[in-house]
């Protein structure tokens, strides 16, 4: 079966780009553009990795991070964190709300093709 | 009939009152409760300056000279003035180094040295004997003349009569024991008398009252007042020519150099020093004295004149000395009870001097003459002695016998020569010489040992050969000949014309070599070589006394190690072990010690015990005792130097400290806010290119995301490709316009941009910017309207900068209305000298706590929308710096969802405004 992947960002051209990339590989693909949405979506759509932006409407990134780790029902669902800022700080945080990775932007499209496929082997290895 | 018993008797039970008020004075300070601690006894014992010299003496000059007596009363009642700025220096001193005398002063000022103590001894008893001498002759004269009654019979001269005959010898030798009595009971480490300065206050009482008797009684008994006194001395040419000052300059050299003379023995004189320094118990007495003294002179010479015309008509033919005229007036006419009055008068005038004058050289002469002698020499183990307090009795009792001895073998020798005066006179000059010393040392700190040296010695040798050595020529006792032709019959040293000066009296004379070699002597020396480190800092302690206490800098200058072990007993050893012992105690109570066993030997401790046995034995001797047991460190003259310089120098700076500490606190806090400013732009900037590298990488996102889809794929569909094309395309000219607008931003916010100021019409700007943004409005079909006046001022601004702004506003209005339904309204008006631009929109509004952020940077009203707006967020911020360049305002209006109002408003382009373009 395929896996499923939320794309949570705020930029319709990163979307489309992240979108195309993800169903190329094969996966499911679920879109949502601001951090309320994105809640509502990995509930409902029961993601297997989400796609996260940071700078978001709404709710940010990290909050929404937040919300889905504090949440048991939610624990399978793996989180790698997209961030336009670079700072050390960024990244760091995002680890510690419980990302499983991070990517920054301007990303390698085939480094994040490897990563989100890595978060995925190990889980279920 | 006077018999010689009742004479002998009244004198010996005066002197016995003088020693019951004596030993009561002793027994109340003993128990605290002091007889003498108040201003008016203070001041009657200062009055122990007036002696026989000026109970009988006055009335003799004045018989010979007229007002010529005035100066020696002159000169205290000025310096009186001073004693506010001098004496209290003195008494501070005196009280913080526990000195007791002026030669104990002098030394410890120049270092504690011994050799300056006792070289100041030597000229205080060398100085003062002859005046002893004059105590004794005018109260061995009055018991004669006494001894008579009711013939007037003027003493032979006493070389005539053996000296086993003679009752000057015993009058001295009954003194000798009184003062014994009165000074040497015991040893104090203060050396404070308190009972013998309330005897003097008595006897200064006592002499005050008879002579003012003396003088009423001659004044209003035998003559009808002071008018017809004058009036009959008037008619007698001789007398007439007394009450008239003589207009030359000798005589006004007399004067000033009698009433310095006088000025500065009322402070140096060894008896002065004792009664007003040692003995004050209380600073504050000071203020009171200067005007109470000197009223005590007034009262005292206002019969001094009458008494001498009186006589001088009773007794014209010059066969009574005129300086027993107080005594022999009254006898003239048989008023035998105030003859006796008179005489016991001129006793407590003597005796007086005598008691405080021995005393202060016995002190001085034990402490700082005999004392470091026997310290210094090895054949008799003085360290071995357990108790030295009965030697020390034992030495100043023996000075004080010896002292008046040798008074009395002045007497012998020169006494008859010279009147009361004159002979009062050579001892002043003698103490003179302490002057330069003592007041330069308080005064300033550059005066050193070897200056104080050289000025006394050279002094005294002046003082010796032009005053002294010519008493004893005129009294036989030194050939005639070394008056007139000097030594070796050079004339140029003749010894009252010395260099050839004439024209002045022999004490003038004197007075002007020996204090010109003096001062010379003093300030060359002291000039020419630096003290050393003891005097250095003493000097320091003297001059700034007022600066600092004791307790602050004395330790200071000492470091070392001691024991309280070998300290007690060698203080014990001249005040007693258990005054010591007491003392002890006293102050490891004072420093928080239980027993003695607790304290502790430091600075402060050694330094207490020093002071505990200057007391005793006089500042240097006390230095050499204590230095012999404890371990010393000597300071470097750097070190002295460093203490010296920081204590010296704490008042004088510590105003311009506060002056730069409040200027340090002004300054801290403009750094601190200045820091502070600094900080927040620095976090903007922080935060700027923090939101500009966000703002950069999600367009650079999407294009690199693209490019390498369709680098890795080449076979994807065209119609795909396109789309992906448009996309990086679309990306790429939005990655521009942010370029150019943070390039845009960054130049406005340095100044650097190159504003083209013209006069514009503000309906052709709005236009031109409609027309723009036309195709944008038409492909939203959102409407848009203009609102323009038909004739409005012109503004003077940058037309393509206004374009700019309205471009932005437009944009951003249509934006965010709705298609089809939203709409734009522009109105321009105008408000006095300010033209106004409003452009309404009907959108969803701004939150209010948004209405101030939208004019950020980067801080779009995105938040509270569901989608992302398009736009850099740099529009507003730029747009706004570009209308208050122009001297207006841009600010927001709006209602959540009830759109919003974006205005601006410009100046009119004035006469003044347009000038200043």
């Amino acid at each position: 079966m395929s896996q499923k992947i939320l794309i949570v960002d705020d930029e319709p051209n990163i979307v489309i780009s992240l979108e195309f990339l993800m169903k190329r590989e094969g996966f499911e693909v679920a879109v949502a553009a601001d951090g309320e949405a994105a809640l509502r979506m990995v509930e409902s759509e029961r993601p297997d990795l989400v796609l996260l932006d940071v700078m978001l409407p709404k709710r940010n990134g990290f909050e929404v991070c937040q919300q889905i780790r504090g949440n048991p029902k939610l624990s399978g669902v793996k989180i790698i964190m997209l961030t336009a800022k670079g700072r050390d700080t960024e990244v760091a945080k995002g680890m510690a709300l419980g990302a499983d990775g991070y990517m920054t932007k301007p990303f390698s499209t085939r480094e994040l093709v490897d990563k989100v496929k890595a978060t995925l082997d190990i889980a279920r290895a | 009939m006077l018999q010689g018993w009742v004479i002998v008797v009244c004198s010996i039970a005066y002197l016995g009152v003088l020693f019951a008020i004596a030993w009561v004075g002793d027994k109340r300070a003993d128990q605290g409760r002091s007889i003498i601690a108040n201003p008016y006894i203070y001041a009657l014992s200062l009055a122990v300056y007036c002696t026989t010299w000026t109970y009988y003496g006055s009335v003799g000059r004045a018989a010979s000279t007229g007002i010529g007596f005035l100066p020696i009363y002159i000169g205290p009642t000025l310096i009186a003035a001073l004693w506010l700025f001098v004496m209290l220096k003195i008494i501070r001193i005196t009280k913080t180094h526990r000195i007791t005398s002026i030669a104990d002063f002098i030394a410890s000022r120049y270092g504690k040295s011994q050799l300056l103590g006792g070289l100041v001894t030597v000229v205080a008893v060398v100085g003062v004997v002859p005046y002893i001498s004059l105590q004794l002759k005018a109260v061995s004269n009055s018991f004669t003349i006494l001894l008579h009654y009711p013939d007037i019979v003027m003493p032979a001269h006493s070389a005539a009569v053996p000296v086993l005959q003679d009752n000057t010898l015993y009058i001295a030798l009954i003194l000798a024991t009184f003062t014994i009595l009165f000074g040497t009971r015991h040893l104090d480490a203060t050396e404070r008398h308190e009972g013998m300065v309330a005897a003097i206050a008595f006897e200064s009482l006592v002499k005050l009252v008879a002579f003012v008797a003396v003088g009423a009684f001659v004044t209003f008994g035998i003559y009808d007042g002071f008018g017809d006194i004058f009036e009959r001395a008037a008619r007698v040419p001789r007398l007439a020519a007394l009450m008239t000052f003589e207009n030359d300059a000798a005589h006004y050299g007399s004067w000033t150099s009698l009433t310095l003379l006088a000025m500065l023995s009322v402070t140096l004189l060894p008896r002065q020093f004792q009664i007003g320094v040692v003995e004050n118990v209380n600073e504050n007495h000071l203020r009171k004295a200067i005007w109470l003294f000197p009223l005590y002179l007034i009262v005292i010479n206002l019969f001094v004149l009458p008494i001498a015309l009186g006589g001088l008509l009773r007794f014209p033919d010059g066969g009574v000395d005129a300086d027993t005229f107080v005594l022999t007036l009254p006898m003239a006419h048989r008023n035998e009870l105030l003859a006796l009055f008179v005489y016991i008068g001129g006793l407590s005038a003597g005796t007086g001097m005598i008691i405080v004058e021995t005393i202060a050289l016995s002190t001085m002469v034990c402490n700082d003459l005999v004392m470091p002698g026997l310290l210094r020499q090895r054949w008799w183990p003085l360290h071995r002695e357990r108790d030295l307090s009965g030697l020390l009795l034992g030495i100043r009792r023996g000075a004080i016998v010896a002292i008046l001895l040798l008074g009395y073998t002045y007497f012998r020798a020169a006494g008859e020569a010279y009147a009361l005066v004159g002979i009062g006179l050579i001892s002043f000059a003698a103490v003179a010489q302490f002057a330069p010393a003592l007041i330069g040392g308080m005064f300033w700190k550059g005066g050193t040992r070897r200056g104080a040296v050289a000025g006394i010695v050279a002094g005294f040798a002046v003082w010796l050969y032009t005053l002294l050595l010519p008493s004893f020529a005129k009294s036989g006792w030194l050939p005639a000949a070394f008056l007139h032709s000097g030594v070796f019959g050079i004339e140029l040293l003749e010894p009252q014309r010395l260099f050839g000066l004439s024209g002045m009296d022999e004490t003038t004379h004197s007075l002007f070599w020996s204090l010109a070699a003096n001062i010379g002597a003093y300030l060359w020396v002291s000039l020419a070589r630096r003290g050393d480190v003891v005097e250095t800092s003493q000097a320091t302690l003297f001059v700034d006394v007022f600066r600092h206490t004791q307790a602050q800098v004395s330790t200071q200058f000492w470091r070392g190690s001691a024991q309280v072990g070998d300290l007690l007993p060698l203080i014990g050893r001249f005040l007693g072990p258990a005054r010591a012992r007491a003392a002890f105690e006293r102050y490891a109570r004072a420093h928080g010690a239980d027993s003695l066993d607790d304290l502790h030997a430091d600075a402060d401790l050694v330094h207490f015990a020093e002071s505990l046995l200057a007391g005793a034995i006089g500042a240097a001797s006390a230095r050499v005792m204590v230095s012999s047991v404890v371990k010393e460190e000597p300071l470097g003259m750097d070190e002295v130097m460093n203490i010296l310089d920081e204590a010296s120098q704490v008042r004088a700076y510590s105003r311009q400290v506060e002056q730069k500490s409040r200027e340090l606190e002004i300054a801290s806090r403009d750094l601190r806010e200045a820091n502070e400013r600094m900080r927040e732009l620095d976090r903007l900037k922080d935060d700027f290119v923090s939101s500009v590298t966000h703002e950069l990488r999600t367009p650079l996102t999407s294009i690199r995301a693209f490019s390498e889809i369709l680098l890795e794929d080449p076979r994807t569909e065209l119609a795909e490709r396109k789309r992906f094309l448009g996309i990086i395309s679309a990306e790429s000219q939005r990655l521009t316009r942010l370029v150019n607008q943070v390039l845009d931003m960054a130049k406005i916010e340095s100044g650097k941009v190159d504003w083209q100021n013209t006069e514009i019409d503000l309906r052709v700007v709005i236009e031109q910017s409609a027309a723009a943004t036309q195709a944008l409005f038409r492909d939203r079909k959102v409407a848009l309207s203009l609102e323009l006046p038909d004739e409005v001022p012109l503004v003077c601004a940058d037309r393509d900068r206004l374009i700019q702004v309205m471009l932005n506003l437009l944009s951003n209005a249509v934006k965010f209305v709705e298609p089809a339904t939203g709409w734009v309204r522009v109105r321009l008006s105008g408000a006095g000298d300010m033209l106004r631009v409003d452009v309404e929109d009907n959108g969803p509004g701004i939150r209010a706590e948004d209405q101030a952020r939208v004019f950020e940077k980067f801080r779009q009203g995105g938040d509270a929308l569901t989608s992302k707006p398009q736009g850099t967020g740099l529009g507003l911020p730029i747009s706004r710096q570009i209308v208050e360049h122009f001297g207006g305002r841009m600010w927001v209006e709006s209602e959540p969802g009830r759109g919003a109002t974006f205005s601006f408003t410009l100046p009119v382009c004035g006469p003044a405004r347009a000038g200043a373009q």
